[in-house]
């Protein structure tokens, strides 16, 4: 018996301790940062395709493509485009993109404001859930159904308001009107946008006006403030630079919608101030009515019309992203 | 407040003082009701006509009275507070108005172009402006299910690697990565459908097929799916992952079988989330797919018909039929997105419990 006490006990190897990833990892890690960095790949490949495409046509053009404002494609015997007699300025339509946008975000952004205060405040809470379900379910409407609606149900009533406009406020530069062609017309298109807009504002406020601090909301109950004394206090304080963020990632929506776009407004080259007359129109939406009939060259002239879209879009979104993620931080 | 002592063993009802008696609902449903009889009273007396005219006078008659109201039994303060809540009512209606009118239409025009013989016929020989009867959407919707599908098999890596990049690696590109990716998710979906032209369509295939349009799909896709996962994966707890290291795992290990399973229904939701980002998506699918009429299982050539195209085609013929054949189609998009919408939520709330 004491012999196997006498006896040393058989330690098992020492385990070697390492921090250094197995190889297992290694490809792991290799392997999702890749995919990770996917995106990158796929937002650089899109603008060195479409300026590639399109660079031909921001050499002849020049500045001119962004400043000025005819779309003249001349095509030579060949079927070859003439690029000495071809135009292609997108100035008309980039001032109708921001028109229609910001028509868009006037009417978008309070109606969104309040509903996201309703929504964090006032709803009741059996209610909650179900209302934020029926706002996120709008945004999940396919556009085609904004356009299709717009088209049938919203202009009829958007065309009588706009003639209430003319009539009442026709003083204002904007809603002068040469001759009374009410259809179609930026204004309209701008209606339905904003409908588009509004349950991205608004989730994005509710979320926000959700972070709010408990304490504060408390502290102004606590010292007598009423519900809007709270929300103008606490509440809208600390949310305003996410609202404002909010508003940009609609706006950036906005200006790249198509379809809805296309079916409601009477796309006309040329730039229109006047937001009650039925005609304008957006770079997305002009592009795919010129693609249909577009030659070899004009289509190179649409890609770079593309990569302005989207240059633009991805400075507003850009923008918006940095005010929203830095949100929440700012406020009493 | 008394009520808690006299109670005899029984569990007291709750005191909720904040709540409104019923002498302050009927108050409110007074002034409501006076706000309605002014506004149809005021339409008919004087030269205002019109449904704006009844909203606006209701509005702004209803303003007035709960200030007054409010203004008299609690002073200045509350009455700017009732006027504050009127505009909050006033906005959310305005935004819940359009969900209902969007919802009643599309049902009250498109059961009009449905039909049983639609979900079993193709348009190969009618044309969009054919008697209602004739032809169908089975092409329409075989194109949808193989564009969405096909869409998914790009996406579903790239998206959740990503995710799983920003959550599990987090290594020294993760700040730039989640900037991008949210910038992805603005790209208009016209410049994805024109990327997919230049860079595929012009150099190499010259030809339109349903393959290219998933393509552009999924650019649209990945975004969705990438960030709807990555809330999920943070939602996994720490100790899972840890206890999976513990016990030997390497991290690969630890990922797949322990941190991918159990946030198994939240991914379920990104990709139904995904889906319906697209599955009603018009702009690169009217450029890429060429848009077929017959029944097309082949995804790298043929024209591809689809729900968006079908709509879009329909509405762009113009006449009674080809519009109702419109709304038909968006009837069977709608149900298709809300069905994925209802999903997507019953698995997110399972998921909470």
């Amino acid at each position: 018996m004491s012999s196997t006490l006498t006896q040393k006990p058989v330690l098992p190897p020492k385990r070697e301790i390492t921090t250094k990833p197995r190889l297992s990892d290694k490809i792991f890690q290799r392997v999702v940062t890749g995919g990770g960095l996917s995106s990158l790949l796929i937002l650089g490949l899109i603008f060195i395709f479409l300026l590639y495409q399109g660079f031909q046509t921001f050499k002849s053009q020049g500045l001119h493509f962004i400043t000025t404002s005819n779309w003249v494609a001349t095509v030579n015997e060949a079927n070859q485009l003439d690029m000495k007699n071809s135009h292609f300025g997108l100035a008309a339509m980039l001032i109708g993109t921001l028109i229609c946008s910001f028509i868009a975000i006037l009417v978008a952004v309070p109606i969104s404001v309040f509903s996201a205060l309703f929504l964090t405040f006032y709803v009741p809470n059996s209610l909650k859930k179900f209302m934020v379900a029926v706002i996120d379910l709008m945004a999940a409407f396919p556009s085609v159904l904004f356009g299709l609606w717009g088209f049938f149900v919203l202009a009829p009533i958007g065309v009588s308001w706009a003639k209430l406009l003319h009539q009442y406020l026709g003083w204002v530069p904007f809603f002068k009107m040469e001759s009374p062609f009410f259809d179609r017309s930026p204004l309209i298109a701008g209606l339905v946008l904003a409908i588009m807009i509004i349950p991205i504002v608004t989730s994005i406020s509710r979320e926000i006006f959700g972070q709010t601090p408990l304490d504060r909301i408390q502290a102004a109950y606590a010292l007598g403030a009423t519900r809007f004394g709270m929300i103008k206090a606490v509440a809208f304080p600390y949310a305003r630079s996410g609202i404002v963020g909010g508003a940009m990632l609609g706006l950036g929506r906005a200006m790249g919608e198509t379809v809805a776009v296309y079916t409601v407004l009477n796309i006309v080259y040329k730039i229109n101030w006047h937001v009650l007359i039925g005609a304008g129109g957006n770079v997305a939406s002009m592009i795919l009515l010129k693609f249909g009939e577009a030659t070899q060259g004009e289509v190179k002239a649409l890609m770079a019309a593309g990569l302005v879209l989207f240059v633009v879009t991805l400075i507003v979104n850009s923008i918006a992203d940095l005010i929203v993620a830095r949100s929440g931080k700012t406020g009493r | 407040m008394s009520t808690i002592a006299t109670a005899k063993g029984s569990i007291p009802t709750p005191n909720k003082p904040w709540r409104a008696t019923p002498a302050q609902r009927l108050i409110t449903i007074g002034i409501f009701a006076a706000s309605i009889a002014i506004s149809g009273a005021l339409v008919a007396i004087t030269p205002l006509s019109g449904n704006l005219a009844y909203i606006a006078v209701f509005f702004i008659s209803y303003i007035v009275i709960d200030y007054g109201y409010s203004r008299a039994t609690q002073g200045k303060t509350a009455g700017a507070d009732s006027i504050f809540r009127g505009f909050v009512m006033l906005s959310i209606s305005i935004a819940v108005i359009p969900i209902l009118s969007i919802l009643y239409t599309v049902i009250a025009r498109g059961y009009k172009g449905m039909h049983w013989t639609m979900f079993t016929k193709d348009m190969h020989n009618n044309a969009v402006t054919d008697p209602i009867n004739q032809g169908g959407l089975l092409h329409a919707i075989i194109g949808t299910f193989l564009l969405v599908i096909v869409a998914l098999i790009i996406s579903i890596p790239i998206g959740l690697l990503t995710a799983i990049y920003m959550t599990e690696i987090k290594g020294r590109f993760m700040r730039p990565i989640k900037f991008l990716v949210q910038a992805m998710s603005g790209v208009p979906s016209i410049v994805a459908g024109l990327f997919i032209l230049a860079a595929i369509v012009y150099p190499l295939t010259k030809t339109f097929n349903s393959f290219e349009g998933s393509l552009a799909l999924s650019i649209l896709m990945i975004p969705t799916i990438a960030r709807t996962s990555e809330e999920v994966l943070l939602l996994v707890p720490q100790d899972l992952r840890e206890s999976g290291v513990a016990l030997g795992g390497t991290q690969w290990r630890t990922v797949a079988q322990i941190v991918l399973p159990a946030a198994r229904s939240g991914l379920v939701t990104a990709m139904i989330l995904g889906i319906a980002r697209i599955a009603g998506e018009t702009a690169p699918i009217v450029l890429l797919t060429g848009g077929g009429d017959t029944k097309n299982w082949n995804i790298f050539s043929h024209p591809m018909g689809s729900l968006p195209f079908y709509i879009w085609r329909g509405f762009g013929a113009g006449t009674p039929e080809s519009i109702t054949r419109a709304w038909a189609g968006i009837f069977v998009l709608l149900i298709l997105v809300l069905s994925l919408f209802i999903a997507a939520r019953l698995l997110s709330n399972r998921k909470t419990k």
